[in-house]
């Protein structure tokens, strides 16, 4: 029964939901009390163009989409002070033509086409060890980042104006938070795919909300949840031949469903 | 030696091509206790914003303790109007408190910092509270909170945006009270566009609706409010329908 325990390709994808559930339990928790997952959508399908153009300049595609997607989080983020286009607009922008982009890369791309379905939907099961290398160094500069500027961060999500008042970079600093989210997206992409990535951000954090009122105690339940949640998916999808990223989602879905109505 | 806490000159503010602020001059002196009063939409928010550096007008000189407003921040304290967060955030009474003791990137909150938030939640009776989830409060408990963020750097200059608006009728008295005692340590500027309630409390009035129509102690000031709200005097200061001026 815990045979397949043994092979490798499930111990990486058990490695890899940790290393994401890190990256879920930290910045998803900005997300979720910022409200900016909407924002955190547009910027994991604009990161598609990355995708596409990494295979077109034929580079590794995850590393081409970290700054595609960078680029994107902090055109959202700076256009409203900037322009007179709300943030709103700019996500509907950004997140069809991102897309588009990395559609279009792909079919100028000579040769045939690559299998996108593993980026867009996610296949934990081929994550290979240089993709856990990527995904380590991503979490270990996100954890860095979030603990050097777990003040900063803290202030501008709650009160952006005071914070702007008592000295904080409030702009920059929210840009930076938007780039983690960035960089956190690319580290995503392989689990559950493009598509499927605010699920992951939101709902781990989403559920440790109704049962703390403290930031870090948010992170790290957060974190926990998210490696439990992520495993017991992709177990099932295992045993039940399903894609594993849907599988995820199912399983975190299904999860907030229940500590939503035993919180009554 | 008086320095004057705040000095605009000649400042001009527009907005898609229309004057929001048409040529302002007055000054606050450091213990001055005024309100800026004005109908909805007169630039009273403005002005502050422009005290505390987060507009910057278009023609004139504003100084605040004799520097550019971005760098008087560490003598202002701000309690902002409206205050629209998620009830549901994780932070708590203390945690807000503190965010008003930042120093700067890199720089972690000290022991002179918890006492000081300590403080400022004696000073507004919160301090019962101060563990509790910043949602979990009435509306006039959350403002008191917000209160002791903007006091809590011992700010030479408090600046409030119309401060009445979420607190109850039988909790002026309290909040009048506290002003009364912040008032021998700082310049306090109050914006309202409640004329009655505020200026049987503060020392002077600066009437606003887009130019400055009088500027000066409560006294004298009625032809002022009549130039901004179009009322006739008798209305405003001989108490139809409520008493504004002291009895005189």
């Amino acid at each position: 029964m815990y045979d397949f325990l043994q092979y490798e390709f499930i111990q990486r994808a058990l490695i890899t939901a940790v290393l994401v559930s890190i990256v879920c339990g930290v910045v998803g928790s900005y997300v979720v009390i910022k409200r900016i997952v909407s924002l955190s959508g547009a910027i994991s399908h604009a990161a598609f163009g990355g995708v596409g153009l990494g295979y077109f300049l034929t580079v590794n595609p995850v590393l081409a989409a970290i700054p595609f997607s960078i680029a994107s989080a902090m055109a959202i983020g700076g256009v409203e002070k900037k322009v007179n286009i709300s943030a709103d607009t700019a996500m509907g922008i950004l997140w069809s033509v991102g897309m588009a982009l990395g559609v279009i890369f792909i079919n100028l791309t000579p040769g045939y086409a690559p299998d996108l379905f593993s980026y867009l939907f996610g296949d934990i099961l081929t994550v290979t060890n240089s993709d856990l290398l990527i995904m380590l160094t991503l979490d270990l500069i996100i954890i860095t980042t979030v603990y050097i500027f777990r003040r900063e961060f803290l202030a501008v999500s709650f009160d952006e104006e005071f914070s702007t008042v008592v000295g904080l970079p409030s702009l920059p600093i929210y840009m930076l938070l938007l780039a983690l989210i960035a960089l956190s997206v690319v580290v995503l992409m392989k689990v559950v795919g493009i598509i499927l990535l605010i699920a992951l951000f939101t709902i781990p954090a989403a559920i440790s909300k109704q049962y703390t009122h403290n930031l870090t105690k948010l992170m790290s339940l957060a974190t926990i949840i998210g490696i439990i949640l992520a495993s017991v998916g992709i177990i099932l999808s295992y045993i039940f031949n399903l894609a594993s990223g849907a599988t995820i989602v199912m399983v975190l879905a299904a999860a907030f469903l229940i500590s939503y109505y035993l919180k009554d | 030696m008086s320095m004057k806490a705040v000095e605009f000159n000649h400042v001009n503010m527009k907005y898609n091509e229309q004057y929001v602020l048409q040529d302002i001059n007055f000054s606050i002196k450091e213990k001055d206790f005024m309100a800026i009063i004005g109908p909805n939409g007169g630039g009273k928010s403005t002005i502050l914003k422009i005290i505390l550096g987060l507009l910057t007008p278009d023609d004139g000189e504003v100084k605040v303790f004799g520097r550019d407003p971005k760098h008087a921040r560490d003598l202002m304290g701000y309690l902002p109007q409206n205050l629209s967060f998620d009830p549901q955030f994780p932070i708590s009474v203390y945690e807000t408190v503190l965010t008003g003791r930042y120093h700067g990137l890199f720089k972690s909150y000290k022991q002179s910092d918890e006492e000081a938030v300590i403080q400022a939640l004696n000073d507004v009776e919160m301090q019962d509270f101060k563990d509790r989830q910043i949602g979990k409060l009435s509306g006039g408990q959350m403002q008191r909170v917000f209160i002791a963020r903007a006091i809590v750097r011992n700010p030479k200059l408090l600046l409030m945006d119309e401060p009445m608006a979420s607190i109850d009728p039988d909790m002026q008295s309290s909040f009048y009270k506290l002003m009364s005692q912040l008032k021998d340590e700082m310049a306090i500027v109050l914006v309202s566009h409640d004329v009655g309630a505020v200026s049987t409390h503060v020392d002077k009035i600066a009437c606003l609706n887009r130019e400055l129509f009088y500027h000066g102690p409560v006294e004298d000031s009625a032809r002022g409010l009549e130039e901004i709200y179009h009322c006739p005097i008798d209305l405003i200061s001989h108490g139809i329908p409520h008493r504004v001026l002291r009895e005189h």
